[in-house]
Order: structure tokens, then sequence, then C-alpha cells
């Protein structure tokens, strides 16, 4: 572990990834308590393409994650209103989207660069030990903008989230909160891609969450929880992996994060 | 449609004096460029019980979002309390069983959901001492204390109807609005929740406006009705709204309303459908 | 690694002379026939897991059959056994959890999405221990029409015949319990069971889709053809009829098309079916405005 740290790619890894999982806990509180966690996996797809296609047009990879993440989490929070639109269709178009990232990923792989061929897997996956320190510093202040900006919108978030129509009522903006909510998750779901890759981004948003959500009925004292248990399950799996170098550091912190999931499953209510 | 006001049945005011809480004169809405009533005057000071009735979509809730300034006027002159004097219980969905947030966090809410950021534990605790009191003794108020520190997606209906109840009263409003609040509960809890309004309405002083589906469980405790039907509307004491004679000039078709031996008050014969109307069998 | 690249083959608008051509590779001739067999079977069980609403239920097994597929390539087994064994357990594991209460929709998506993502991350691990597979994960998530061998078309070929074979059985029972779960109860068909032994069945379709279609685009065989002849059409037979046609339209223009253009199979596959829903909700909408303008009513004068 000592060793570890002296590698300044496991201190980029620690630090971004620290903040990451700081935002994403606070946002998975939300998400989970909203019951948009089929949100967050539509993202993690719309993610994959967004970054393949600025690969492909020769733009910076997360130019891309953020233009798709935040663009789609608008563009549902604006369909919403109108009724959702049902499993069947969400699931058509989002195959699709997906297919489109595969073929976004061709164009680049064999356009762009051929050094770059495992850039479709980088995505999906995550390679958080392969940030450099300007990527760490972005990433760290996009979480921080992130974390502080639920901070601030935490309680009228919360009384809108439980009770749209009183908290209207009682002149909290609750339309322009769920939107801009969405927006967050949508910046959160592109870090979050930079931690453990798009495939996997749900399970640092939904599982922290819901854990904590099974041990306490308080919501403030959840919604810290939630932010400090996905802390912790980053800080586990990367000296998980630190400890057996086999193991994939996205893979460690999924298994960290599912085992504590599983754990205050048999020990709660 | 353009709506001849009906000329409302004399009543002399009930025993409450002061400054009326909310007055309306002469209020009409339009929505969608469709008049759905016009020419509504009301006026209802403090503890006073009074229940909107009429068949479906004929505007009853369009009126509280009216009164609560989220749904503007077409005519006519509104005077009502602010935001914060009022408390607001929307028709509603019942909670998920999956919520894991307590009833009382979901009271404090209530009282300070509005306001930005996060509560700070160690500030001001004096004030927050002060809301803690308050919020036990909203919860206290509408008999919610046993299970205000349970979930309440696990609450039964008519516990979180208290719940929230006693949410919309933790501010001490001057004013309550209330949309169908006996909609989802059984008998027993229907005529319990609606002794707890009567109480809430003489005890403190608050002026209660209820939009109901059936007027039978409030019955006993009302001041005035306001009944809107086709456009337009009567308003007076219940005994003499709900008549025969009064619904038939309201409705213009003929409509009876019976009195059962045992008090309740049937409409029969209402133009469009007896099914969901007003106070129906 | 990608064939056109390798290939001088271009596309020549010769029809015959063009399938000629690409069946004169032998791993081509067992991708259209596997092509074939997985549009059947995964347009029939998707027809009516789109009846039945299911669609979250196959969207879970789809990502279980990726660590299934890498773990079966990590210890030497047929990708084919793994998508089978991996969806096949995951059925029984969501036919297990169905009987057993429900909580409440917040909290089950939260594990939903944990089940999930645990297991494409255990694909993933699976694939990193794996160090010489071939373009890496991307073919087990994306699809891929190479490397379909004799062996592996026999078993898809054997678990559709069982799959179809069922349905055929089950089918009568089935429609009426999907359509009208209470009414069909109360006439004795026994319903839960049928739910169950629907889930393997699914369970089934989706490994075979997954041969295809990689795992991630499963949807592309079994949602979209069925979703499409739904829109089109509301007659169960000509629905069903309509459901295998389009897939297998979607697979072989897919396979066409990956074989000329050097973009992955999945990428065509999922482009071919989303085109025809688009059209065909298109369809629908200028049916229904013709129709409107056709028949004006009196009040709309």
């Amino acid at each position: 572990m000592i060793t570890a740290l002296s590698h300044p790619f496991f201190l980029h890894a620690l630090l971004a990834g620290t903040a990451i999982a700081l935002a994403s806990g606070l946002v998975g509180y939300f998400l989970v308590l909203r019951a948009q966690t089929f949100t967050g996996d539509t993202l993690g797809h719309v993610a994959f393409t967004g970054a393949m296609a600025a690969l492909a047009g020769g733009y910076d990879l997360r130019l891309g994650l953020f233009a798709a993440t935040i663009g789609v989490a608008l563009l549902l929070g604006a369909l919403g209103r109108r009724g959702r639109p049902d499993d069947v269709v969400i699931g058509t178009l989002f195959s699709w989207i997906l297919g489109l990232g595969t073929f976004f990923l061709t164009l680049y792989t064999t356009h762009r660069s051929s050094t770059q061929g495992n850039a479709g897997i980088t995505v999906l996956f995550g390679s958080i030990y392969g940030l450099d320190a300007t990527q760490t510093t972005t990433a760290v202040l996009i979480a921080a903008g992130i974390t502080t900006a639920v901070l601030l919108l935490a309680r009228p978030l919360l009384f809108a989230s439980l009770d749209e129509a009183v908290a209207a009522a009682r002149g909290v903006p609750a339309t322009a909160l769920g939107l801009g909510f969405l927006a967050l998750a949508g910046a959160c779901a592109a870090e979050v891609t930079q931690a453990v890759g798009s495939l996997l981004l749900l399970g640092l948003l939904a599982a922290p969450a819901g854990t904590a959500i099974r041990l306490t009925d308080r919501p403030y004292r959840a919604l810290g929880l939630s932010a400090a248990l996905a802390v912790l399950d980053l800080w586990a799996g990367l000296a998980l992996s630190a400890q057996v170098p086999v193991l994939p550091p996205s893979f460690s912190i999924m298994a960290v994060t599912a085992t504590c999931y599983a754990a205050a499953h048999l020990v709660g209510p | 449609m353009t709506a001849q006001p009906i000329e409302q049945a004399a009543v002399p005011a009930p025993a409450h004096a002061g400054a009326p809480v909310l007055q309306l004169t002469g209020a009409a809405v339009r929505v969608g460029g469709r008049t759905l009533w016009s020419g509504v005057d009301l006026t209802i000071g403090a503890g006073e019980f009074t229940a909107v009735l009429g068949p479906n979509g004929v505007g009853k809730s369009t009126l509280l979002k009216t009164l609560l300034g989220a749904a503007p006027t077409a005519a006519g002159e509104i005077r009502a309390p602010g935001r914060t004097e009022i408390g607001y219980l929307p028709q509603r969905r019942t909670f998920d069983a999956g919520v894991r947030i307590r009833g009382i966090d979901v009271v404090r809410l209530g009282l300070d959901g509005h306001r930005w950021g996060l509560p700070v534990p160690f500030l001001n605790r004096a004030r927050r001492r002060a809301e803690r009191r308050r919020i036990d003794e909203a919860i206290e108020s509408t008999g919610a204390t046993g299970y205000a520190h349970r979930p309440i997606g696990e609450c039964s209906g008519g516990e979180q109807q208290r719940l929230l109840l006693a949410q919309a009263l933790v501010t001490r409003p001057r004013l309550l609005l209330l949309d169908e609040p006996l909609d989802s509960l059984d008998l027993p809890n229907q005529s319990a929740v609606a002794a707890l309004l009567g109480r809430i309405c003489r005890e403190d002083g608050v002026a209660v406006v209820m939009v109901a589906h059936d007027v039978n469980p409030i019955l006993h405790h009302l001041d005035r009705v306001v009944y809107l039907a086709e456009g337009r509307a009567v308003t007076g004491p219940p005994r003499e709204v709900i008549t025969s004679e009064t619904l038939t000039r309201l409705y213009g078709a003929p409509v009876e309303v019976l009195r059962t031996t045992d008090g309740r008050l049937v409409v029969v014969g209402m133009p469009d459908e007896c099914r969901s109307g007003g106070p129906c069998c | 690694m990608l064939l056109a690249e390798t290939t001088p083959y271009a596309f020549t608008w010769n029809l015959v002379a063009d399938v000629r051509e690409m069946w004169s590779f032998p791993f081509m001739v067992n991708a259209f026939r596997a092509g074939a067999i997985v549009a059947v079977v995964a347009g029939a069980v998707g027809w009516f897991m789109v009846l039945r609403r299911q669609t979250f239920a196959g969207h879970t097994l789809s990502v279980v059959a990726f660590p299934g597929a890498a773990l079966a390539t990590l210890i030497g087994v047929s990708t084919a056994v793994g998508y089978l064994g991996a969806c096949l357990l995951a059925a029984v594991v969501i036919a297990g959890l169905r009987e057993s209460g429900r909580s409440g929709v917040a909290v089950e998506s939260a594990a939903t999405g944990t089940v999930q993502a645990f297991a494409l991350a255990c694909g993933f691990l699976f694939v990193t221990l794996y160090k010489g597979m071939l373009g890496g994960p991307q073919a087990l998530l994306f699809g891929t029409f190479l490397g379909i061998t004799t062996g592996q078309v026999a078993l898809l070929t054997v678990v559709g015949a069982v799959v179809l074979t069922l349905l055929a059985a089950f089918g009568r029972p089935l429609l009426f319990a999907s359509s009208d779960r209470e009414v069909a109860a109360a006439r004795g068909v026994p319903v839960r069971a049928l739910g169950a032994g629907f889930l393997l069945l699914l369970g089934a379709a989706t490994a075979e889709a997954s041969q295809i279609t990689g795992s991630l685009l499963v949807f592309a065989l079994l949602v979209v053809p069925a979703a499409t002849a739904q829109v089109l059409t509301a007659r169960p037979v000509l629905g069903l009829a309509l459901t295998v046609l389009l897939g297998l339209a979607a697979c072989w223009l897919g396979l066409i098309a990956a074989f000329y253009q050097p973009y992955p199979l999945g990428f065509f596959v999922t482009t071919f079916a989303f085109a025809g829903y688009v059209l065909a909700q298109l369809t629908r909408a200028v049916r229904g405005a013709v129709g409107r303008v056709a028949l004006p009513t009196g009040a709309t004068s």
C-alpha cells in the first residue's frame, strides 16, 4: 500500500476517485430516492456513444462524455414532463444508440489512431489508473462543483422529491429543481465513467445509496452515509487492486460496493 | 360559455367574527380558452369549515390552485393569505412502500423544506429546539405521534394522511386547503380524519377549504358549501345549498336531493352522471 | 482484425454473385445459418416478452450473458455454452425472486442496478484474466460474425428447436395468461408456472441472440422486431410471423453490410432493426392522419 502510494498514477487515481465517489454518493442518493436509477442506466449507455463520437470527430473524449450525458439527462427531463415513454421505446432507442457507439469506435480505431485500440474498453470499463495530472485536476474540480451544488440543493430537492405538489405550493421551484438535478446527474455520470466506466457507473451511483437507505431512515444521515460509503468503497477497491494486481480496479471497486450492499441487505430490516 | 351567477343563498355569517381570511368577488377562471366557472363570491373567516362540491372536471381542484396563487384568475378579485400562511394538502397517491424516510422528516420539510442548503446540526440551537417543539406539537395535534418515527412508506394510508396533515399544519397556517383528503381512506378513518379537521378548525381558528367527493363524512362539521356545476356556483350553508330546489336551479335540470334516515344526503338525477358527482350514493 | 481491411471484396449489386462470394467462406455460411436460427427464436420469444412487458428482465438477462461468455472463454469452453449457462441460471434466480415478495420500486431498482454493474464487472475481470482475447471484450459485448463454428450452429439449432417446440406447446395458454392474467388464472391456467417457464425460455433466447449481437445489443433482435410488429398489427399470429420476418431481415441485412463494410455487425443489426421500428411508427402516423382526412367527423368541420 505504501509503495503503491509512491506511484503518481495511484495518487491520481486516489485523488480523482475520492472526489468522484463523493459526488456520486450524493447524486446517487437522490437518484434512488426519486426512483430514477433507470435514468442512470441510460446515461451510462449514452456516455459510451458520446465519448466515442468525440474521439471519432477528433475531440477530447471528455467533451463528448459531458455533452452527451448532460444533454440526454435534460432531454429525458423535458420528455418526462409529458408522460414517460415506456420501457419498450426506451429499450429500442438505446440499443440503437449503443450500436451507434460501436460504429464511432470503429471509425475512430480505423481512421484516427491505431495505437488507441482499447479506447472503447477504457470508456466501457474505466481506467482510473490512466488519469494524468491535468485530468485528475479537472475531475476533482468538477466533482467538487457537483458536490457543492447537491449540498446547496439538498433540502428543497428532498422536499420536491417526496412531495412535489406541496413543495411547489410552498414556493420551491420543483420543476426547475428536477431538471437541474438531472443535469447534475448527467455531469456525475460523465465523471464516474472516467473512474469505473460507463457500463459500471450504476454500481457506484446506486449501490452506496441503496446501502445507506437500508441502514438509516433519516434523510440527511442517509445522504452523508451514501457519500461516505461511496468513498470508502472506492478506497477499499483501490487498496484491493493494489494488493492483488491481477484484479482490475473497476472490478475490485464494484466487488466492494456489491458486497457492502449485500451485507446491508442481510443486516438491515 | 358565458355563465350567469346564480344569486347567493342568503346566509348570515357564522359566529366567528373579525376580518375574513379569504375573499372572492366575482372570480372566474379560464383553462385553455374555456371558462371553468365564473361569478364565484365567497367570504371565509377564521375557524370556518367550507367544502367545495360538484361533479368531476368542474374545476374544484383548480379553485384550490387559484386560492394558492398557482393558477391565474380571468376576472374578479381574490384576497387570500400569502404562501407561508397557507397549508396545502394536494390530491395524492400514497408513498411507495420503499420510501425509507421517517414521517417526522416529512413533517419537518413542511417547516424548512423551501430553504436552500442543509440543516447544520450545531448552529442556532435555540431555533432548532423551537422548530423541534413545533413539529412535535403538529404531529401530536393530528394524533400521529405513535408512528412519526417509522418510515412513511411503511405507514397505512390513514397514518400517512395524518402525517401529511401535520406537515400542512406545522407552519401554523391561517388557511388550510385540502384536496379530497378522505378519498383513499376507509370509513372509520374517514370520520376520524373529518372529526380531526373539524377540531383543528374550531380550536385553532384555522379556515379550512376542502374539496370533497362525498359530503356525508364531513356534513356535521361544515359551515358552508360551495357547489360548482355548469360553470356557476352556489354558496351557502349545506342545508340550504344541497336541496332539490337549489341544485335544480344550478343544473338547469331536475335534480332531487334525498335524506336517508341516518341523515345522509343523496343526490339523484344529476344531468351528466350520478356515478362520480357530488354527494352521491 | 477487421475483415474489410484484409479482403478486397466490394458490394456489386449483382446480388447472386455477392451472395456466392460471401458464402464461399464457411464462417459466413455459419453466420447466416446462426443468424436465421437466432432471429426466429429471439423474435418468437421476444414477441411474448414485449406483450408481457418484461423488457427489464430481458435487459438483466442480457447483461448477465457477458460474464457467462467471458468465463467460458477463460476456462476454455465454447462461448455458446457460457451464454446459455449464465442466462438460464439468471432466469432461475429471477423467477425465484419474483416469488418471494416485493419491496418498493426505488429499492428494487437500486438492487437491480447493483447486480447488473457487478455482473458486468465480473465479465470484465474474466476478460482481463484471459489475455489472448481477439479484439478484447468487444466481440462479446457488441457481437461478431467471425468464428461461429459448425458445432455452435448445431447447439443453436438444438436449443432453438427445444425453445420453439415448448413455445408452440404452451403458446396459447401463455398468450391468455399474458394478456389477461386474472381471467386466465380463474380459468385454471397455471399462471405462475407459465411465468417461470417463460423466463427460462427468455434466458435461452437471450443467450442465442447474444451470439450474433453481443450481450449489450440483444434488444435489437429480442425487442425491436416484436415492438415493430406490435405497432403494425394487433393480430397474434400475423404479429408473430411479422416479428420473425423483421428479425431475419435485420439480421441478414446486418451480416451482408458487415461483410462489405469495416463497421461492426452489432451496429448494422441495431440500425436496420431501429430503422424498421421508426418506419413502422411513421407508417402508423401517416395512416392515422390519412384516416382522419378521409373520414372527417361532423364535429371537426
